[in-house]
């Protein structure tokens, strides 16, 4: 179990390194969103490997509540996109 | 998490009837008729279908990366309904690998994009595929004309097989 | 079911999840232009979460956990694709996606046809039921 839980762990960091470049690297504002929607996904799942692992189901109104939040981001920023050139 | 009582049922109730009745949002119109022996299925083939598709994406990404080939892709509906269209342009955006990017209510038109489309015979598989998901989806809350269109076309298609067959012999 | 046997599985599960989280990542970085980079945003969103969460309900072992994680998962079902829509949408209309990469393009000919319909001096990438 535990050499598991290192492993998911890696494999997450790994993932939100590379959305974190995406957020950095652009080249444009829906990319960011885009990645940062991704971000959050991973942060959700971290959050589940901590309750599957931990037994507990304190975080499992974060977990929808993260997701609202990128919902509602992207919805946003989709809104009040502009055109490129 | 665990504690459920009477007096939160009810309040929760309260709250989704003021919802529904201060905010109030034109009505979706429903067919009247839910089929689950068709809804099993359905979301067996819908979980397979999403499982093959992200590892099909995963793959996609390690082997060919920016050298991916695209297309949007127009697929007609049959069906005029609203609801219909709704639910087949979510199942097709949740499965990877097709993307609605615009949808032209008038025609009852989904505009896909797909990755890794590269002939026009890749173009034509994706919209039976599209065809096949709406047909299932029409089986299972369509309204009684949508059914009966497509049963004839059922018909249609096996009489057409059968008169091929017949020309073979 | 043994203890071991279903540690087993939810490790399985869990690595499954993190898997698609990766594929995620792997795809930000190597697809070429916005449209394509949605793909692969949405596995760890749908995938990965029921993959997560199949694994909690695992290791809980609890028949009325089932119901809350499915909610969960529902939810999770009904915004990703209208959030995706809505970002793809956004994206074609304000040309984030690069032509040389599409084999063909069957909406470019609607919203042309659209935009010489319409009296001269609006915005011709409205969408084409809006007229």
């Amino acid at each position: 179990m535990t050499s598991a839980v290192i492993i998911v762990g890696l494999l997450l960091g790994f993932a939100a390194l590379c959305a974190l470049y995406r957020i950095a690297r652009g080249p444009s504002i829906l990319d960011r969103v885009l990645a940062i929607d991704v971000l959050l996904a991973i942060i959700g799942g971290a959050l589940a490997v901590d309750m599957a692992v931990n037994r507990h189901l304190d975080n499992i109104v974060l977990l929808v509540g993260i997701s609202v939040i990128g919902f509602i981001g992207s919805v946003t920023v989709a809104r009040f996109v502009t055109d490129r050139k | 998490m665990q504690d459920f009582s009477p007096g939160n049922l009810i309040f929760g109730g309260l709250i989704a009837y003021a919802v529904a009745n201060l905010l109030y949002l034109p009505p979706v119109e429903l067919s009247g008729r839910f089929n689950v022996l068709y809804a099993v299925p359905f979301i067996g083939r819908f979980l397979y279908k999403l499982v093959v598709a992200s590892f099909e994406v995963f793959w996609l990404s390690l082997t060919q990366g920016p050298r991916l080939v695209n297309a949007v892709v127009a697929v007609q509906l049959r069906s005029q309904s609203d609801l219909l269209v709704t639910v087949t342009g979510h199942a097709l955006s949740l499965i990877p690998g097709s993307l609605v990017v615009e949808v032209d209510r008038s025609t009852s038109t989904l505009y896909l994009h797909c990755l890794n489309v590269k002939t026009p015979e890749g173009a034509a598989k994706i919209r039976s595929d599209v065809r096949a998901t709406e047909a299932w989806l029409i089986r299972i809350m369509g309204t009684p004309d949508d059914l009966a269109l497509l049963q004839t076309e059922v018909r249609f298609d096996q009489e057409n097989e059968e008169r091929e067959e017949g020309i073979r012999k | 079911m043994s203890d071991t046997l279903i540690d087993v599985v939810t490790a399985v599960l869990m690595i499954g999840g993190a898997l698609m989280s990766v594929a995620a990542g792997v795809g930000l970085l190597r697809f070429p232009d916005l449209l394509t980079r949605m793909h692969a945003a949405t596995k760890p969103q749908v995938l990965g979460l029921l993959l997560f969460l199949l694994a909690m309900g695992l290791q809980m072992r609890s028949w009325v956990l089932i119901p809350v994680l499915l909610v969960c998962w529902i939810f999770m079902l009904l915004t990703v694709p209208v959030s995706a829509h809505m970002v793809g949408r956004a994206g074609y209309r304000t040309k984030h996606l690069r032509r040389d990469l599409l084999s063909m393009d069957e909406l470019d000919e609607v919203v042309e046809k659209a935009a010489n319909k319409k009296a001269p001096g609006r915005n011709p990438t409205e969408r084409p039921d809006e007229t």
